[in-house]
């Protein structure tokens, strides 16, 4: 994607694309060819129609996997378009919706063009196998029944055609573009693809046998409108997923406000508990739930009075008795939020230690939550590595070494050792601390909190 | 008995009584056209039977089937042959196929609750009785004919089912809870936008889809409505999540001991009633509601907790102090801005204030100063309340206060004055 200045392959495969299209609409225009021009303004004026607000709206937000729900959602029309008119005239009706919708990155002008002589391609091969197979008999004219088990081949024959044409030539782009080898370029896009057309094709039939039928085009119109709401409904969805990571981050703000010196610490603990994560092979929704765990992992610290977190001085017993509570209330607070699923256990063992002398309950081994050791682990790496008004920031490789000592006694040595060659494989940035910048009297808290994984610090309770 | 008791009765006395007849009558007279009534039904009770994982106050957990049963009652040509059969066998085969889809979930104890039957049972009855006698005796068909007029027919037939549906549906909440009926209303309207529209548009496209195509239309149009049912899924889970994680900030302070146990809770469904009560409805209750839960977030910029966690009793400059911080918390949750807003105003007096921020004020100040003490104590609050009127707390919001203590829209109190 981001392509700001465009590679001279994607120019001549763009302008490759668009002679193409040029060349597959041409016999529409040419004198004497029996198009139906109604139909075709008709069913490109409602492409385009359905296309401006829903990219309006879609975009901006996520692409990512949402991609051929979010972008393709009216694909039907063109799909009924290809079941109903020639060729020709069916690439005809792709093109104003696809130049006048929104583009979401620079440069627009060239995307809109990719996009327009690309869906008019795919648009154009999808008539044509469905005119190879007899699609306009079968649709039924008026009063004439259409045949149907028959009706399903042409539509699906069009459908998977369209999304093969469409797929190969975004893989093509993303090649040229981006210069991605093109296996990688193509990887995973027609998998994702097929079942999205699979639906619009089914749509796309529905919509052209009512059009011929006796009840006409607007009876056709009644069809796209489950489908508007469902790319409406998707939109918001996007919007509501926005709104709740911003919830998460304040739940991580709330906790700022209240110990400063931890600011960009759960955001920095979320990152390296991924890379433990990945690094260890899980799956990528697992990986969610491990960044949540990082990101949440001293949410319980809202629960300690403000006056302790932040005292000037040693802890007394009583103190360090109350902030050693913070993984139980943390784990109180966020026990109501169901997809937190595993990160929930993770946040209440994550300063358990391999050998039994961690809190609140000291488990051993693998009784620990996979989860929380690897959360253990990231806190400590980033507790070591980042400056605290009660300690400097210890360089990488020795923060490395300490966690190898201490692997085994306090954290479990797989994810020490996947921390270590995710380290060697991506680098870290530590951080770069606001703690004290904006913080004009930085609170002098000269004794580590519990999480400070170094044995300099007695044990208070086993 | 409870007031709107008889309503419910009446409501689903009726849905029972339709169903009856409708069974009776087609035991009696037996199927016309069975293959009609055996896909349709099959649509039903498959769509019945998808709705798993829908939440429990889900708009409309089972949209294909709600669909299917418009579609039936509305299906006059199937692939071009007319249809005959009438009303009653229509709610006869709609009600055996429902019950037949929703027995696997009863099994599993989530069936749905009665009332949504009943509005399924009579919207379906009302569709049919609008369309099928016009249809049987040849009258549209005359007038309308097999074109682009009939389907628009359809089409508006639809609109006027999904408004009478809406209007029970209305009908039945103020009923169980005793809110006002016109913003009930309202939120009804509103909702058929969303998931409404999209199954009254595909009632008319799969009625009009059979009656050109015949039977197969069915499973070619339940596709994409099954993707859209899919999509409101995943909308209602995220909109879950954002609810829960809300209540965990709110909860937040309870476990900081800055607020007692349930206070923020407590407040916010008090905050709704009266809100409701207020003629508020739809975003505007949830911007309330979520404003709330959260009007306390501003005690945890506290180094030492407030007494009892009770801002109502501070000096007023420390309260709004506090509201201030708690709004500029808020603010980055990236919840809508006006929740910010109510947090941050909820302290200032009330001629100052928008109307959420009022209900928050009062409500919250009910709450620290009943303390969830018994009758007494609550009486004492309201009192204390009505005294302050004259500066802190809007008339009109403490007597709705009153008023919705007054009916058990909240625990501790059973009665109180009006006035």
């Amino acid at each position: 994607m981001g392509v700001k200045v465009i590679p001279r392959a994607a120019r001549v495969y763009i302008g490759c694309a668009l002679l193409g299209a040029g060349a597959c609409a041409l016999p529409a225009l040419r004198p004497g060819a029996a198009i139906p021009w109604s139909t075709v303004a008709l069913l490109a004026a409602l492409y385009a129609l359905c296309e401006l607000p829903a990219r309006c709206r879609l975009l901006g937000r996520g692409l990512g996997g949402s991609v051929p729900m979010g972008t393709g959602s009216f694909f039907p029309v063109l799909l009924a378009a290809a079941l109903l008119l020639p060729p020709s005239a069916a690439a005809l009706t792709a093109l104003p919706g696809s130049l006048l919708a929104r583009v979401d990155e620079p440069p627009a002008a060239p995307r809109r063009a990719w996009r327009a002589a690309a869906t008019a391609l795919a648009v154009w091969a999808a008539a044509h196998a469905a005119g190879a197979l007899d699609s306009a008999e079968a649709l039924g004219h008026g009063p004439d029944v259409p045949d149907f088990p028959y009706a399903l081949l042409p539509a699906g024959a069009a459908a998977l055609t369209f999304c093969l044409v469409l797929t190969a030539l975004d893989g093509g782009i993303r090649a040229a573009a981006d210069g991605l080898p093109p296996r990688a370029a193509w990887c995973g896009l027609l998998g994702r693809a097929l079942a999205p057309h699979t639906v619009h094709g089914l749509a796309g039939l529905m919509m052209a046998v009512l059009w011929r039928s006796a009840y006409g085009p607007v009876s056709a119109l009644f069809v796209l409108l489950p489908m508007y709401i469902s790319c409406w409904v998707f939109a918001q969805y996007h919007r509501e997923r926005a709104a709740h990571q911003a919830t998460i981050r304040a739940l991580v703000q709330a906790v700022d406000i209240k110990d400063r010196y931890t600011r960009g610490h759960s955001e920095r603990v979320g990152h390296a508990s991924v890379l433990i994560a990945r690094e260890l092979g899980m799956p990528e929704d697992r990986l969610d739930v491990v960044r949540f765990a990082g990101i949440l992992h001293d949410v319980g610290k809202l629960g300690v009075p403000t006056r302790v977190l932040r005292k000037d001085g040693p802890l007394t017993p009583e103190e360090r008795r109350i902030i050693e509570l913070h993984p139980e209330y943390g784990h109180e607070m966020v026990r109501g939020i169901g997809f937190l699923g595993d990160a929930r256990a993770a946040i209440l063992h994550h300063h358990e230690r391999m050998d039994g002398s961690g809190y609140p309950y000291g488990l051993h081994g693998d009784e620990i939550p996979e989860f929380a050791r690897v959360v253990a682990v990231a806190d400590a790496f980033d507790a070591m590595t980042s400056t605290r008004s009660y300690s400097r920031a210890r360089p990488v490789p020795t923060a490395v070494a300490e966690l190898e000592r201490c692997a085994g006694t306090h954290f479990d040595p797989r994810m020490v050792a996947a921390l270590v060659s995710a380290l060697h494989r991506h680098g870290w940035q530590p951080a770069v601390t606001a703690d004290t910048a904006d913080d004009p009297a930085p609170s002098a808290e000269h004794v580590p909190p519990p999480r400070e994984p170094l044995p300099v610090q007695p044990k208070e309770h086993a | 008995m409870r007031p709107g008791a008889a309503t419910v009765g009446a409501v689903h006395g009726a849905a029972l009584l339709l169903s009856l007849a409708g069974l009776g009558a087609t035991l009696w007279y037996g199927v016309a056209e069975p293959g009609n009534a055996l896909a349709f039904g099959s649509l039903v009770a498959l769509g019945e039977l998808a709705r798993w994982g829908a939440s429990p106050d889900e708009r409309e957990p089972a949209p294909l089937a709600a669909a299917g049963a418009l579609a039936y009652a509305l299906l006059g040509t199937s692939g071009g042959t007319a249809t005959t059969h009438g009303v009653l066998q229509i709610v006869a085969v709609v009600v055996a196929a429902g019950l037949a889809g929703i027995v696997p979930h009863i099994a599993r104890g989530r069936g749905p609750g009665r009332d949504h039957l009943a509005r399924r049972v009579l919207t379906v009855g009302f569709a049919a009785l609008c369309f099928q006698p016009l249809y049987n005796s040849g009258a549209l068909v005359e007038h309308l004919g097999q074109s682009p007029p009939y389907a628009l027919f359809l089409l508006l037939l639809l609109v006027l089912t999904a408004l009478c549906d809406a209007v029970l549906a209305a009908l039945l909440l103020r009923a169980r809870t005793g809110f006002p009926y016109g913003p009930l209303l309202r939120d009804e309207l509103r909702a058929l936008l969303g998931i409404g529209s999209a199954v009254c548009a595909t009632g008319s496209v799969m009625a009009l889809g059979v009656a050109a195509a015949g039977l197969w239309a069915l499973p070619v149009l339940a596709v994409p409505l099954l993707l859209t049912q899919v999509s409101f899924r995943r909308y209602a889970a995220v909109r879950t999540v954002n609810r829960q994680t809300i209540a965990s900030l709110a909860r937040a302070t309870e476990i900081a001991g800055c607020t007692p146990p349930g206070h923020a809770r407590r407040v916010a469904a008090l905050s709704a009633a009266v809100g409701r009560e207020l003629g508020l409805s739809g975003a505007e209750l949830t911007v309330l509601e979520h404003a709330a839960l959260m009007h306390d977030i501003g005690q945890l910029s506290l180094v030492d907790p407030v007494a009892g966690g009770a801002t109502a009793l501070l000096p007023s400059g420390e309260q709004r102090r506090i509201a201030l911080l708690g709004g500029e918390v808020v603010r980055r949750t990236g919840v809508p801005e006006a929740v910010a807003l109510v947090v941050e105003r909820q302290a200032d007096p009330y001629r100052e204030q928008p109307l959420p921020a009022r209900i928050v004020r009062a409500v919250n100040a009910y709450d620290d100063l009943a303390g969830g003490d018994g009758p007494v104590a609550a009486l004492d609050a309201l009192e204390r309340l009505r005294l302050a009127t004259a500066r802190d707390y809007h008339p009109d919001v403490v007597e709705c206060l009153a008023r919705v203590l007054a009916r058990g829209g909240a625990a501790g109190v059973t009665s109180a004055p009006t006035g």
